[in-house]
This record gives C-alpha cells, structure tokens and sequence, in this order.
C-alpha cells in the first residue's frame, strides 16, 4: 500500500489518501508507557478500528488523535501539515469530532439541545445576538436546527427529541451522542466504544448507522471497539495494540490470521 | 349497472356545494355519477379543493402539506413513471412500508395505470411476504426504505415474476445493483420528462378503470392457514366508504390519523376510500414511535384504533395519575367518578340533571377537556374501535370524558362494514345495527352471514374458498357466531364460530368469551382458553410487562426479563385472583358456566407474530399454539404442578432461538354454578 494512492475495499468502496499519519508516538504518563512507538495512518473515508485487549491503549491512542493528550515522542501529521501541540477544541476545529467510552452528555438536557450543543462551533453570531433571538441570529439557529433535524432523521431518534437524555436508555443515549458528533459534520469521527453495554439488536442498528454516515456523508471513522464480530464487519482496517505496542495492522481477514494477535487474545501457554 | 356517461362530469359536480352558513364541504353525489374509481374522485377533488390539503407528514420536526392539486401532479408523474418502466394493465404491484403519503399516492397510481395495488403488512418477515408477492406475481413492488428492500431482494430468487424495485428512501440504496432497482423520486421525474408521450397512454388507462374494476387486493392475516388475497372492486370500495361517510356525516374538513398498517383494509377504507371520497386530509405520523405525540399534533376529527390502543392509553394515564401529587389525584378520581355518572349519558343525549350538568361542565374544564388534549383526543367526533371485544370499563372511560366512541364489526371480505353503532345507540357489549346497504341473517348453527355492495368480489386464484365462504346469491359467512340482542336489535358476537365447542358435559364452550373477560385486566395481556370436549377447562395467560411491571418496581420485586416475572410467585398469586373472580362471574352465566377455569399457568414467553402464534393483528393462532405447546397443554390436564419445557423463539430479524423454563401450574377455585347453588 503506498501512502498517496489509495486503495478499493472488500465491498468496492474506493479509499483515498492519508488523512492522519502518527509516526513513532510514544506516550508516557510517569513511570508508565502508554503507547510505545507506534505508527499508524487513517485514510480519507475508510472505517478504520483500533482493537486490543484491556490496557492496551486503545482509548490512549483516541486520546492523542483528538489532541487530549500530548505524546512525549512523534509527530502527528493531519492533512498534510504536523500538528503542533493543541487543545481538543482547536481539533474539533479541524473536524475531528468524538463519542465516549461512558456517555458524556448534558443530561438535564433534551436530546435536541444536546445535538444543537454539537454545533456550536458552527455558530458566528455573538451571545446578545443569540439572546434576541431576532434577525441574523434566528436565521442561523434555524438553518441550523434544519442540519440538527436531518441528524435526527437520519438516527431515527424523533421519537425523544424533547426527551432529557438523562431518563433515556443507555444504547439510545449512545445514539444521541453519536448525533452530536456527527452535528460537527465532521471530516474525521472517533468512536469509543460505541457499542459497550448493548444488546444484539442495539448493535446491529448502531452498526448500520456507523456504516451509513461512512456512505452518506463520507465520513472517515475510526473506532474502538471489543466486539470482534462488529470490528470484523465494520471495519476495512484494523490496528492491534497490546500493552502499547502495535503487533498487527491490517484488513480484518489478516489480522485474524496473525499468530501474535491469536496469542494476544487467547494468551499464550 | 355502471352509469358512466349518463351524468356530465359537470353535472355531479355542480352538486358539490357549500353548505349555507357553514364552511363544511358537502359531497352530494350520486353513487354512480361517473366518479367510479379512485383517480376519477382523484381528478374530482384537484378540480374542487385543489387548495385545501390532501396529505400531511411530519418530516424534520415539521409538518409538511401538499393539497389535492399537488397530490393529483405526484399521483401523475409517478403513474406516468410506472408506464414508461413498462407496467401493464391488470398487473399487481406491492407496496411494503410504513405509512407515509407517498405510498398511498403509489397506489392510486397503480390504479391510474389500470394496474392493481396489494399493500403488504411492512413487519412481515421475508417468508410471510415471499408467499404473498408469489401468490399475486407480483412485477413491480413499491419499498419504503433499505429494510423493506433487503427482505425482498433476500427471497427474490423464489419470485420469477418480480421485474422491478422502486423504493421511496434513498438512504443506504447507493450500493445496491440498480439494473432493476429505481429511486421513487427518479421513476417520477422520469414521467414528468416523458410527459408528452406518457399522458396519452395513461388517459387511455384511465378510461379502462371502472366500477368493477379491481381496486385494491389485500390479503387477510388468515387465522388458519395461508393468507388469502381478497379482491376488492372499485364498487366496493367508493360504496362502503359513500355510505360510512354519510353515516357518520364526514366531511372535507374532518382529518385523520393514518398510523395502523397499510395492509388493513380498515386503513384503506379511511385513508383511500373515505378520504378521497370526502376530500378530508389524512395526516402521516414522523416515525411509528412517535404516533401518540403526532396524535396530539394533529388533533383527528375521526379515529379509529384497536381495543388494545386504548387499553394502553388508560393504563398510561392511570401510571402517571399514580405518580401524580395528592391534590391531582383526588381531583381526578372525584371528578372521574361523576363521569363514570353522567358522562356517558350527557353524550348519548339523555336527560340529566341541571346540577350534574354543572358538576361535569367543572370537571371538564378541570380534568376531563385537558386529559382529552393530552390523549389528542380533543377534537374527535367520531371514534371507532373494532377487531377485538374492548373491555366495559375502558370503554366507558373515554366516553364519560366526552370522546364519542364507538364500536363497529367488519372485515375484510365486507370492505370493513357489517354493523355499526349509532351516535346515541352506544353499549360496550354489542356491536351494533347492520350498517346503512348490509343485511344480515344468521344461520341455523349461530354463524352470522351478510350480503352489501362491500361483499368482496373473489378471493385470488382461489375459487374454492370463494365458493366456501360466498353463496351464489352474494351471502357470506363471517364465520363468527352471534346474535341479535332483542332488547336493543344489536348484533352480539360471541366466538369464532368454528371455535364455539361443547364440554364434555354437553355445555357450551366459548374460549374467545372467558379469554375476553381475563383479558379485562390491565395485569393480563393475553389469555388463551382451552378444554373443548374435556371437562375441565384450563387457561394459558400473558401478563402485560408495562403494567406488571410496574406493579414489581412499586413493591419492590427484583426482575430481569419478562420470564423472570411470569413465574414470580406474588404475580402468580395476583393472577390467580383475577381468574377466580372471573370464575364467579361465569358462575352466573347461566349458558357459560361450564367454562370456569380449574388450572391455568402463566407463559415462559410473550405470544408472538414473529413465531406464527399471533396474526399480524395479534389474533391468537389456536392450532399453532395446539402443536407448539402441546407438553404445556397436556401438564395442565394430567394434574401436575410444574411442567419443563424448551420453545423456539423467533427473533426480529428472522433468527431463531430458543428458552427453557420449569413453570408452575396453579388450581383455580371453581364456583359452583348458579342454578344448582340455588
């Protein structure tokens, strides 16, 4: 595979160049080293997963993509240009939007505001505008509300539009936060975990929906996930990770087929 | 017979007026005034009401509107879309999905082009819709979304009839093979581009479509065996839904609610039929979860909803009434008790006294006009419920607080109407007087047959159950077993006919009339009789999880799953106590008395569609559940307390599975009967 040229996928989908490199990242906290040395790349609209067992790194990893943490060592390269030492907003900014592990939402709010939330980078008129609510302000929420509304529609969440996702059901508030990411209208979107604590049916629903906002949107995705069927579906890519170190990159048949990764899963006698 | 040119188009039109004093439309035609299919009362209502809305769908939090001008022009271009993808006359198209304005306007297009719709309940599995879209060769079939079309491209190879699929939702459909696949929005544009070839063909369509026709070809969830494709003409139609809307005198301005499946006959006659023969507005909800908020939105003038929509309403409302503060409570329970009074009388137009009057004017503006709205009832004249008995005291809620509700017999062989009940004629426990053009008599054997310019033309490729079921001179039997009350002149219903049987002791066994009265309390959901021919009858029960369960969270009872609490002992006990109070109360019947049930147990799982054990509108398959648990069945009759057993579950995306469960089997006290007490 070489970097600038893409490649075409197992259902046909055509992937184009590097959207993120990481090159030999090394994150330590303290005495502890999170991730050692590894390199690994994300291209433009594909589904890429990062998987490993417990401790891994994985969510460390997630981490250092959204700028949350700061690698002691590496370079980071997104659409061509290094990245210096920044916030998470300042990615955001960049169009990297992200779901958690547990739940992060406003729970006191409704699903609707919650989503809004999400576009808040995408807003310009200054807060007394927004407190008038008149003229430029009220144009913008509304075409903003119309963008929020084809999330719902296209989550198929109408149903709780109103609802405070506080009293919602934990796979439903995972959709919601997926909504909110996806409110960003992201070019990169990082998913960790989005499937942790759901049922059968919850999980091929979630699943469908990472698959469409792939085709719909175009968007490249890259997540975390346990499920080794899901991954094994969803993804075009997988990077194996274990105590830090990178032991297997590639698509999900040659990844199964590699002695390390079997070793790493079902631990070696 | 048909009258086509004898009355001008202006002629019947000219007779279409508004009435004096009031902006309500009245359409006073004559039956047959050349309006004799559906795209013809189409045509009528672009050239009358062209401004007035036709369709409405909630869609991006919005409610959109098109009027009956654009409704024709959709209706148009997709027909003309259908004919330049090649469809033929007297072809059948299939329509799956939810309800949503375009796939109604689909089918009068299918109509338009001389073919014939046959809309296909959408939560179907694959196999249920491979038998249909086999049995009616079905060449064209109309898809709501990916869903829809994944079933059908999953038994496309057993259907060498199928040519082409056009779905409406465009999400996810990219990657599909497109040689025989179209967007429902690219097969319209395709008609308006080929307009100027297309129109002529389609008038020319349009003139073969007539009153005996075929309008539509729905097929009945069939109780027993394959379903079966009921032919339904244009004259059926336009006829049923004449006389049902002068009836209940609807109108242009009344608006609906199109939430119950397409596939119903019942939906076809409000949302196709009266709609289009009224002019009224049928509204579509956003998605199926959030019909009761849409419901609300809305505000219908005319509803319709199956017993079992009410039940739930009512024990939604008495679950908050309980979480309520102390002052609403008591406000709720003395005004609701002065409506259970008076309420019922106010609407039938009986006397009653000026102080109660006053007293239910209060309680209307404190509990009963709000507890309307919050049921989006506020605004409904006419409501029907049929399918299912509905329990006296769920009946009698919604009309003391005013909503006129009212229940009807019908099926789809009659194009819905057999009896209905008349404003000011309303009991719980009949079904009413013969609808306006039916007449019915009843059979030696207590089966209850009719015959009315709704009776069914055949069913499909199936002369032999046509014979069976429709005499030569138009009678058809119902197959439910019933009676004229002679105190009222309403017809009751007692069982399927087939079903009513004889105990061993000579006594008569009507399982559908005790599972009924079980089926009254809001713990039961679902019940199912057996012991014809036995001396004993014993029960299969359902418990309902919402209202069980919350019951289990109020006293704290700990539970995982609908098993868990099936087989909890206080639920057992509390089921108990509501089968022998309904054994008392048959111990009073003097013709029912032998039904009292001795030994009942409650079911390790739900009763379902998706495992053939229901119909698609939940009517209990008896010789399924006979085969399927027949262990269970024998356990109750040998005397055992506990039985085990395994069952294989069908989940709901067609995989199989399966549970095991040890359930216990509890004796029921037996009253004695009333006469040899006495």
């Amino acid at each position: 595979m070489s970097f600038d040229v893409g490649y075409t996928t197992a259902d046909g989908r055509t992937i184009g160049g590097v959207l993120m490199e990481m090159k030999n990242i090394t994150l330590r906290f303290g005495g502890v080293t999170a991730i050692k040395n590894i390199s690994l790349d994300i291209r433009e609209g594909e589904i890429r997963a990062i998987i490993g067992p417990n401790g891994a790194g994985k969510t460390s990893m997630l981490n250092v993509i959204n700028g949350f943490y700061h690698p002691q060592e590496g370079e980071i390269i997104f659409r061509g240009e290094h990245r210096k030492r920044m916030r998470p907003y300042q990615a955001a900014k960049q169009g990297i939007s992200r779901t958690f592990q547990n739940v992060a939402l406003f729970s006191g709010m409704t699903t609707l505001d919650n989503i809004m939330a999400g576009r808040q980078l995408k807003m310009h008129k200054n807060f007394l505008w927004q407190m008038l609510r008149y003229g430029p302000a009220l144009n913008e929420e509304i075409e903003h509300r119309r963008k929020v509304e084809e999330i719902i529609d296209f989550l198929e969440i109408q149903a709780i539009r109103k609802t405070p996702v506080g009293s919602l059901p934990y796979g439903l508030q995972k959709r919601v936060e997926l909504a909110r990411a996806l409110a960003a209208e992201p070019s990169l979107l990082l998913l960790d975990e989005p499937m942790a604590g759901m049922n059968v049916e919850e999980k091929e629903d979630m699943s469908r929906f990472i698959l469409d906002v792939n085709d719909e949107f175009g968007t490249t995705i890259a997540l975390i996930e346990h499920d080794m069927g899901v991954v094994m579906d969803l993804a075009d890519r997988v990077v194996v990770l274990d105590y830090g170190k990178k032991i297997a990159d590639g698509t999900p048949n040659e990844v199964q087929k590699n002695q390390d990764v079997i070793d790493a899963y079902l631990g070696v006698a | 017979m048909r009258v086509r040119v004898g009355v001008s188009q202006q002629g019947c039109l000219a007779t279409l007026r508004w009435r004096s004093g009031g902006n309500i439309l009245t359409s006073r035609i004559a039956p047959t005034g050349g309006l004799d299919s559906i795209p013809k009362l189409l045509a009528r209502n672009a050239r009358e009401f062209g401004d007035r809305p036709a369709s409405r769908e909630k869609e991006f939090g919005i409610w959109q509107s098109w009027t009956w001008a654009e409704v024709a022009e959709e209706v148009n271009a997709l027909a003309m879309g259908l004919l330049a993808l090649g469809l033929n006359a007297n072809d059948h198209v299939a329509i799956i999905g939810r309800n949503r304005p375009a796939l109604y306007w689909s089918m009068v297009s299918i109509q338009s082009c001389g073919a014939v719709p046959v809309p296909i309940y959408q939560d179907s599995v694959a196999e249920e819709m491979a038998y249909v879209l086999d049995h009616c060769s079905a060449r064209f079939v109309i898809a709501e979304d990916q869903e829809q079309v994944d079933k059908v491209l999953e038994v496309q190879e057993r259907l060498p009839a199928l040519e082409q699929i056009i779905y409406y939702d465009k999400r996810g459909m990219r990657k599909y093979d497109h040689t025989a696949m179209n967007a429902y929005r690219d097969v319209q544009e395709e008609g308006r581009a080929g307009h100027y070839r297309l129109e002529p063909i389609l008038q020319e369509r349009l003139k073969s479509v007539n009153y005996d026709s075929t309008c539509v070809m729905l097929y009945t969830s069939g109780t027993t065996g394959r379903p079966k494709g009921v032919v339904l003409s244009n004259r059926n139609i336009i006829e049923a839904s004449r006389t049902s809307a002068e009836f209940d005198h609807l109108n242009a301005g009344d608006s609906v609610l199109a939430y119950l499946p397409m596939a119903w006959v019942g939906d076809f006659i409000f949302s196709i039929g009266q709609c289009y023969w009224t002019g009224f507005c049928v509204s579509c909800p956003e998605s199926p979860e959030t019909m009761q908020e849409d419901l609300r939105e809305i505000g219908p003038s005319y509803f319709f909803a199956p017993p079992r929509f009410f039940e739930g309403l009512l024990t939604a409302v008495m679950i908050r009434m309980e979480d309520a503060g102390p002052m609403k409570r008591r406000m709720f329970s003395y005004f609701m008790a002065h409506a259970k009074k008076v309420g019922g009388r106010l609407l039938d137009g009986k006397p009653v006294s000026l102080i109660d009057r006053l007293k239910y004017a209060l309680g209307n503006i404190l509990v009963y006009g709000p507890l309307r709205n919050r049921l989006g009832m506020s605004r409904v004249r006419v409501g029907y419920t049929a399918g299912e008995a509905i329990g006296p005291e769920i009946f009698e809620f919604y009309r003391s607080l005013g909503i006129n509700l009212k229940q009807l017999y019908g099926q789809t062989e009659a194009s819905v109407y057999i009896t209905v009940q008349p404003d000011g004629e309303v009991r719980p426990d009949t079904v009413g007087v013969p609808a306006p053009g039916v007449e019915i008599r009843i059979g030696e054997t207590g089966e209850v047959f009719y015959r009315s310019a709704g009776t069914f033309v055949e069913y499909y490729k199936n002369p032999e159950s046509t014979k069976s079921t429709k005499d030569p001179e138009g009678w058809v039997a119902t197959g439910d077993a019933g009676f004229f009350d002679e105190e009222t002149g309403h017809l009751k219903i007692i069982d399927r006919a087939k079903d009513v049987g004889k105990m061993a002791d000579g006594s008569l066994f009507a399982p559908k009339y005790v599972e009924n009265k079980l089926k009254f309390y809001a713990n039961i959901l679902e019940a199912v009789l057996f012991g014809a021919e036995t001396d004993k009858c014993t029960a299969f029960i359902n418990i309902d999880m919402s209202s069980v369960g919350n019951w289990a969270e109020r006293n704290n009872i700990g539970y995982s799953s609908y098993q868990e609490l099936a087989g909890h002992p206080k639920v057992l006990d509390a089921i108990q106590a509501h089968v022998e109070e309904v054994n008392a109360s048959l111990a009073n019947d003097p013709m029912l008395n032998g039904c009292q049930i001795h030994r009942f147990l409650i079911l390790h799982k739900e009763l379902d569609a998706d495992d053939g054990e229901m119909t698609r509108t939940r009517k209990v398959r008896r010789r399924i559940i006979d085969e399927k648990y027949a262990d269970l069945i024998a356990a109750l009759a040998d005397g055992s307390t506990e039985i085990s057993t395994t069952t294989e579950v069908t989940y709901e995306d067609g995989r199989k599975g399966s549970i095991s469960a040890t359930l216990e089997i509890r004796d029921a006290k037996v009253f004695p009967r009333r006469a040899e007490a006495a």
